[in-house]
């Protein structure tokens, strides 16, 4: 029998390993548009698995909201993605570190 | 039925004018030649002012509208008229700048409309819903606004790295907001709170939600140890961006720690404030400490920012309605000055030269004179000095924290904005005591010199006569 601690438990690796990803990830700055999104599908996990275990629809409704901010999000992300492409014609990530201080 | 809808549109009346405004400039903007584009401008400032107007003749207490998603009391229209107000100085300031560096187009006015409708959502939010659409509309402008200026190699990567922070602020909001109504079953502020009162305070779940909020909330207003994205979002934007990112926002970020902390966890205040106060002794000091190693003064100035943000922490962790109207008043107090710190590196500003560095500012009271002093009147009402208005701002906050027994926690703030006065100081010394390297010129318009000047001495006016905003903060708590 599958209940809600389960749901609980796999949004929560899944929220952790999108944050790991995020922090770990030294290459790809695609990489970090993906954890990004894994981050905001945990959460997404979370609210559905409380909306039907409440048997309250608010939930649901809150994750149509969070998947059009995400379509959002990742439309203005790549679209910085390009810019800093055409400048440095690198997307890897240890290169964004020119100003210090 | 139709009753009540009418109602919440007369309520959402500010946002819709903004909305439709902003919509308006976008639209015309595309029939535009770069010769009119200042038509685009004056739209956004008759848009700006129409929405004022409306914000100002909303009715007066607090009402609720959209099922109880939508509330309009004294602090939103306050917030939501001194958002109106900054987003107008902020567009004038930086007219002459962007034609000089041919980044007068029309996004500009469209994104800053937009982020002031997603501040006005914010301070109005009655729901945990409405205010994260608020949150998104807010940052997602600003993330464009960073990356506006296509040819910066820094502004690309400093838009990088706010996009990316500000997204893992959204996801850790947002998994705080599922843990609380997994156990709240509420997404309204006002049943969250009822349910808080009730013995929620206790439920584990809750704690866990809130401890997330919080860090998502530190790291929108950039609270140690969630500040890393300010500085270089400071240094690497064009200074008319950095100008909008540093001030109008901050109102937003005020009406959001108030919204979520103060109304609807507000029965858990003993269980926030620990947090709060690590935030806010951390800002503050490292806030200050670090700002002294700066020679950019606008990385100077975000350093700045994170210890200002530190003390709006301080009057809010309190948890008393005068903790939040000094929070309040610091928060105006501060924007003033956070305009006019920007409004000075602008107007030293010119063609392919940025007044970025605190050197640039050497020599710049014999050739300028009324400036200089105008500078010294920001700079040393940042560093808390009297009789300015950053001295009565700290005052009230560190009052309102005296007030609930935390004494050691406001020597620890005076003590750091003892070494804070040091590197404001210093700006004062290059401008008064030191020689310039070459010509200091000044290009800006006349109405740019007249609004940084009024700006300059309002620091100086409220700080003499700070009735009429501390009585207008009052009743806006009322």
């Amino acid at each position: 029998m599958i209940t809600l601690p389960h749901f609980l438990v796999l949004s929560g690796i899944l929220f952790s390993i999108a944050v790991a990803g995020i922090f770990l990830n030294r290459k790809n700055v695609i990489v970090l548009l993906m954890c990004i999104e894994l981050m905001l599908l945990a959460v997404n996990f979370n609210f559905v698995a409380f909306s039907r275990w409440w048997g309250d629809v608010a939930g649901q409704a809150f994750v149509f909201f969070i998947l059009t901010v995400a379509a959002a999000e990742s439309a203005i992300g790549l679209a910085i993605l390009v810019v800093l492409f055409r400048e440095r014609k690198s997307i890897n990530v240890e290169d964004l570190d020119t100003m210090r201080g | 039925m139709n009753q009540i809808l009418a109602n919440s549109l007369t309520l959402a009346s500010p946002e819709i004018v903004l909305a439709c405004g902003a919509s308006l400039v976008l639209l015309v903007d595309a029939f535009l030649t770069d010769r009119q584009r200042g038509i685009s401008y004056l739209l956004s400032m008759v848009t700006l002012a129409l929405t004022a107007v409306v914000v100002a003749s909303l009715p007066e207490g607090r009402n609720v509208g959209f099922s109880g998603m939508f509330v309009v009391d004294g602090v939103a229209r306050f917030l939501k008229l001194a958002a109106c107000g900054t987003v107008a100085a902020v567009l004038l300031y930086s007219r002459d700048y962007l034609r000089i560096r041919g980044l007068f187009r029309g996004e500009y006015f469209v994104l800053a409309l937009f982020a002031t409708l997603g501040i006005f959502v914010i301070v109005s939010a009655g729901s945990l819903l409405s205010l994260y659409m608020g949150i998104e509309v807010l940052a997602l402008s600003q993330y464009a606004l960073v990356a506006f200026d296509r040819d910066s190699s820094i502004a690309a990567e400093s838009a990088m790295k706010y996009f990316v922070l500000g997204a893992i602020a959204s996801g850790a909001l947002l998994y705080g907001i599922s843990l609380v109504y997994g156990v709240s079953r509420t997404f309204d502020l006002a049943q969250l709170a009822v349910f808080v009162q009730l013995g929620g305070a206790s439920n584990i779940g809750l704690l866990f939600g809130m401890a997330f909020m919080v860090a998502g909330i530190a790291f929108k207003f950039g609270a140690v140890p969630f500040h890393m994205w300010v500085p270089d979002v400071y240094h690497g934007a064009p200074t008319s961006v950095t100008m909008l990112v540093g001030s109008a926002p901050k109102f937003a970020y005020f009406g959001l720690i108030l919204r979520v902390l103060g109304e609807g966890l507000g029965g858990a205040v003993a269980e926030w404030q620990g947090m709060l106060i690590v935030l806010a002794v951390l800002s503050i000091a490292i806030g200050n400490v670090v700002a002294v190693a700066q020679t950019n003064l606008k990385r100077m100035l975000a350093y700045s920012t994170i210890s200002n943000v530190g003390f709006i922490l301080l009057g809010i962790l309190a948890g008393t309605s005068a903790g939040y109207r000094g929070a309040l008043f610091y928060t105006v107090a501060y924007v003033l000055m956070a305009l006019g710190s920007f409004a000075m590196i602008l107007l030293l500003s010119r063609k392919g030269f940025e007044a970025d560095r605190i050197e640039d500012f050497r020599g710049l009271a014999q050739h300028r004179p009324w400036f200089a002093w105008m500078m010294l009147f920001l700079m040393a009402s940042t560093a808390g000095l009297p009789p300015f208005v950053g001295f009565f701002s700290k005052l009230y906050v560190i009052q309102a924290v005296l007030d609930v027994g935390l004494t050691w926690l406001a020597v620890v703030a005076v003590l750091f904005s003892v070494v804070g006065a040091f590197y404001y100081l210093r700006v004062i010394k290059a401008m008064f005591f030191e020689t310039a390297a070459g010509e200091v010129v000044v290009e800006a318009s006349p109405s740019f010199k007249f609004l940084l000047s009024l700006n300059a001495l309002s620091v100086l006016a409220l700080g003499l006569w700070s009735g009429p905003l501390s009585d207008a903060i009052a009743k806006a708590f009322h």
